[in-house]
């Protein structure tokens, strides 16, 4: 690493909020999707939970929200370096799918995939016990199309690439499986705290 | 449980395009060695990266800024340059008003000045010269695709290739004088003599699209998120197919 001639930073506070390498975007939220932003509709939105569970399920909007609603407050942290702290997202936590449809033993991975096609992986104990959701409140209104809307995963412990917009399903494996970004380039998991950005890192 | 998924509306995932296995995963130093002003708020950084690997036009890579106290900032900055630079790459800035990054290349940088980068990455967006391309910037979204330009012209490539690129006025159109045959300009906000002024619109894509090579075009969009909302939604409404068309957000 390089001292920068000349370069000094922002004045800043020391946030323990803020993983390494990250700002603070405050009011901003960026939009970064390589697909053009679908038209789906709540009436045409599902969501499919599969592969090595129990009882394979699909849920629509009027199904979905009859399960118990969940809100998660807390910070969200996007790869290419902003951070946007205590944002509150409504919709219901990933463990009521996962009390209805049984994750066999055998399971360890996820493989999410949206409606645009859009994929990404994810170690399956990173989507239980409180720490996932499937959100389509977002600062209490329906959340809007170029952030994912009607429904997205939200996984926020995890990098925001990981949170799949316009989320039409889950697969579980028993292996890994890299999605859309992870085959090119990123890691695999993506803890910010631990700056997993790119592949090796 | 292992058929796949085919997603309702289309969405190309494209495999990732190979590029040379190696360095892109650690940090390198860079050393400035020129800076050429393109606009008012606009310029460019050529840089000596000795063990950069190449890259494929439109990728991007991580910057790093490093403070005494060992704070440091990293932003994404497009590849400007074409592939086969030796041992260089560019980079072009637009000035962020109170921009932590852009403001030290703007008001401190000069000749020598070292800064780390990391790269090149992400495939998505690339274009190996291999298909025909319509690409469509704004602003310093132009920054990846004048790669791609640049790419053609040293190559002497035969493949179509077009650049419709808007910007606020003649005066801040990054890159302005290398523009040939291939680049048709929007003026949004005030223009040459006699020329049209204002958004892009369909009218600016139904000529390129009417006239597409035979197996249609690659689209590849940059810019602001708005912009790329405004351009992907005209290609959509003009039948340019969801799976064909690439989009880079600066955020
Ligand atoms: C894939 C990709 C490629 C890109 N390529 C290019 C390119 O080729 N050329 C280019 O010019 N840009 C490019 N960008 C944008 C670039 O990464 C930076 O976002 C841009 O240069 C601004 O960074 P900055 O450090 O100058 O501004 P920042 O310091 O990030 O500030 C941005 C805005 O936020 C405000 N702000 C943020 N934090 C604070 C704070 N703590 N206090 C006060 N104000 C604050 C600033 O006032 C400013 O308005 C690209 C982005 C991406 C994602």
């Amino acid at each position: 690493m390089n001292v920068t001639r000349g370069f000094s930073g922002r004045p800043r506070v020391h946030n323990p909020g803020l993983p390494p390498g990250q700002y603070d975007a405050r009011d901003d939220w960026p939009v970064l999707s390589a697909e053009v932003t679908p038209d789906l509709s709540p009436a045409d939105w599902t969501f499919r939970i599969d592969g090595l569970v129990e009882e394979p399920r699909t849920w629509d909007w009027a199904t979905a929200h009859e399960l118990p609603a969940s809100v998660h407050e807390g910070d969200i942290h996007c790869v290419t370096g902003w951070s946007k702290f205590g944002v509150r997202f409504a919709g219901v936590s990933l463990d009521a799918f996962w009390e209805r449809v049984r994750p066999l033993p055998s399971a360890t991975h996820v493989v999410a995939y949206a409606h645009t096609g859009y994929t990404t992986n994810l170690p399956l104990a990173d989507l239980r016990d409180g720490r996932a959701w499937i959100a389509w409140e977002y600062d209490g209104r329906p959340l809007p199309a170029e952030h994912g809307g009607p429904a997205r995963l939200l996984v926020p412990h995890l990098y925001f690439w990981k949170s799949a917009k316009w989320i039409a399903g889950l697969r579980l494996l028993d292996h890994d499986e890299p999605g859309f970004w992870e085959r090119n380039g990123y890691h695999a998991r993506g803890n910010p705290w631990a700056e997993q950005r790119y592949s090796g890192d | 449980m292992t058929e796949a998924f085919t997603p309702p509306t289309r969405f190309a995932v494209p495999g990732r395009i190979a590029v040379g296995a190696g360095t892109g995963n650690q940090w390198q130093t860079a050393t400035l060695t020129g800076i050429r002003r393109e606009t008012p708020r606009a310029a460019s950084f050529r840089l000596a990266v000795p063990g950069w690997a190449g890259h494929l036009p439109g990728q991007h890579l991580m910057l790093q800024l490093s403070a005494p106290d060992g704070y440091t900032a990293q932003r994404h900055y497009s590849l400007a340059s074409a592939p086969d630079d030796s041992g260089h790459i560019e980079l072009t800035l637009d000035r962020v008003d109170g921009g932590e990054v852009s403001g030290w290349f703007h008001s401190e940088a000069r000749p020598g000045d070292r800064v780390d980068v990391r790269g090149p990455v992400s495939g998505f967006f690339a274009w190996p010269g291999d298909r025909a391309a319509l690409l469509i910037g704004a602003g310093s979204g132009v920054v990846p695709l004048m790669s791609m330009v640049r790419h053609h012209r040293a190559r002497g490539l035969s493949v179509p290739l077009r650049l419709l690129v808007s910007a606020r006025s003649p005066a801040e159109l990054i890159y302005a004088r290398e523009y040939g045959a291939e680049t048709t300009p929007v003026f949004t906000r005030s223009g040459p003599p006699g020329a049209p002024v204002g958004r892009m619109t369909a009218a600016h894509l139904a000529p390129l699209l009417d006239d597409g090579p035979p197996g249609g075009w690659e689209a590849y969009v940059c810019g602001s998120n708005a912009f790329a909302e405004h351009a992907s939604r005209l290609l959509v409404a003009a039948g340019q197919p969801v799976d064909r068309i690439r989009i880079e957000r600066f955020g």
